[in-house]
C-alpha cells in the first residue's frame, strides 16, 4: 500500500546496503565467497531434495543481544524454499 | 591525569583535521593545556587549519629522530595561551616514525598538557599505527555517506581490536533539508548501524569553509559549526549536553497519520 504513494527513499537503500555490506566485511567474507557457499549448499541439498535454487537466501548474521557490537559469533543462515521432499 | 585523544576516520575528506582543530581550541579555551599532533607525515594540514603554517621551524619528523628537542618544535596557537601544536613533516613519508617512536613522545607530552589530540591521516596502514599508538581515546568522524559509514565500521573493528575503551562517534556534514526529504541518513540510522556512542553531529555549514580559509577554528562562535563543536567540546569533558534537533526525518505518512490524530 505505501509503495503506491511512495519510492523507495535513497536513505533506505543506502541502510539494506550498508547493512548486507558490514556483515561481509566484518566477518570478513566477500561477496564472492558468500556466492560460492550459497552454490555449493545448493548442490548438497539438491542430492536429498528439489529445492529451488533460484530463490535460496544465505546470509551471515551477528548472533545474540548482549549489546554492543557483538560481532565475534556469526551465525550461517540459509533460507531454502523445497519443491519436492521426496526426489 | 591527561588524555590522548586520535581523530580517525578511515576515509579521506570527512574532517578528521576540522574536528581536530576546533575541538583542540574549544578544549584550549575552556582552560585545558592543549596539544594537537598532525601525524598526517607527507600531507600535513592542521597547520593551515590553524592558521600556523608560517610559525613551522621544526617538526614531529625532527623530534623522533632528535633534531631538536619537543619544546623546540610545538608552535604555540595565535590567540590562545593554552593551545600548542605539533607539525607533520611535509617532505617524507609516513614509515620515518614508528609507533614506538610515537608512543614514547606522547608519553613526554603528556606530563605537561591536559589534552594531547592526534590528527590521523587517512588509511589504515603505517600512518593510523602510528597516530593510535599512544591514544587511549577514540573520536571516529564519519558523514552520512555509504563510503564514510563503511570506512568507519573498519577503523572501529581496528581499534576494539586494539583495545580502545572509549570510541565516540561524530556525524560531520549533515544536510538537515535531505534528512527531512528521506534522501539522507539521520544520525539515529547512523548510530543504529555502526552502533557506537555518539558525542557529536554537526550540520553542514558554509561557515567552515570561511574559518578554513581565514585559518581560524570556528569553535564557540554563533555558527551551526561553532554551536555543535563546542557541544562536543563540553562532551569530551564528560558534561551532558543535550543534542540539537535538527534531523527528525518525517515522513508523509507520519504527517498524514498526525492530522488524524489529532481529529
Amino acid at each position: 500500500m505505501r509503495h503506491l504513494f511512495r519510492r523507495k527513499r535513497s536513505k533506505e537503500i543506502a541502510k539494506d546496503r550498508l547493512k548486507i555490506l558490514l556483515i561481509s566485511d566484518r566477518v570478513n567474507c566477500s561477496p564472492e565467497v558468500m556466492e560460492m557457499i550459497k552454490a555449493d549448499i545448493a548442490k548438497v541439498i539438491s542430492k536429498y531434495m528439489k529445492i529451488d535454487a533460484r530463490n535460496m537466501e544465505i546470509q551471515i548474521s551477528k548472533t545474540g543481544t548482549k549489546g554492543g557490537r557483538n560481532v565475534k559469533n556469526p551465525t550461517l543462515y540459509a533460507n531454502i524454499p523445497i519443491l519436492d521432499l521426496n526426489k | 591525569m591527561s588524555e590522548v585523544i586520535v581523530v580517525t576516520s578511515g576515509k579521506g575528506g570527512v574532517g578528521k583535521t576540522t574536528t581536530s582543530a576546533n575541538v583542540g581550541t574549544g578544549l584550549a579555551k575552556m582552560g585545558k593545556k592543549v596539544c594537537l599532533i598532525d601525524t598526517d607525515i607527507g600531507l600535513r594540514n592542521l597547520d593551515v587549519v590553524m592558521g600556523l603554517e608560517n610559525r613551522i621551524v621544526y617538526n614531529l619528523v625532527d623530534v623522533v629522530e632528535g633534531n631538536c628537542r619537543v619544546k623546540q618544535a610545538l608552535i604555540r596557537d595565535k590567540r590562545n595561551p593554552n593551545l600548542y601544536l605539533m607539525p607533520s613533516a611535509q617532505t617524507r613519508d609516513k614509515t620515518s616514525v614508528t609507533p614506538g617512536q610515537m608512543v614514547k613522545m606522547i608519553e613526554h607530552l603528556k606530563t605537561q598538557f591536559d589534552y594531547i589530540i592526534l590528527d590521523c591521516p587517512a588509511g589504515i596502514e603505517q600512518g593510523f599505527q602510528n597516530a593510535i599508538a599512544g591514544a587511549d581515546r577514540a573520536l571516529v568522524v564519519t558523514t552520512p555517506e555509504v563510503s564514510a559509514i563503511r570506512d568507519a565500521d573498519r577503523i572501529i573493528g581496528l581499534l576494539e581490536a586494539n583495545e580502545f575503551k572509549k570510541i565516540d562517534l561524530i556525524i560531520n556534514r549533515l544536510k538537515v533539508e535531505m534528512v527531512k526529504r528521506g534522501d539522507m541518513m539521520s544520525s539515529a540510522d547512523v548510530v543504529d548501524i555502526l552502533s557506537i556512542p555518539l558525542i557529536g553531529i554537526v550540520p553542514d555549514d558554509e561557515n567552515v569553509v570561511i574559518s578554513t580559509n581565514q585559518g581560524e577554528p570556528l569553535v564557540g562562535n554563533s555558527t551551526p559549526a561553532g554551536c555543535a563543536y563546542q557541544n562536543i567540546c563540553h562532551r569530551v569533558l564528560g558534561k551532558d549536553v543535550p543534542f540539537m534537533e535538527f534531523d527528525k526525518s518525517i515522513s508523509f505518512w507520519t504527517k498524514v497519520t498526525g492530522i488524524f490524530h489529532k481529529i
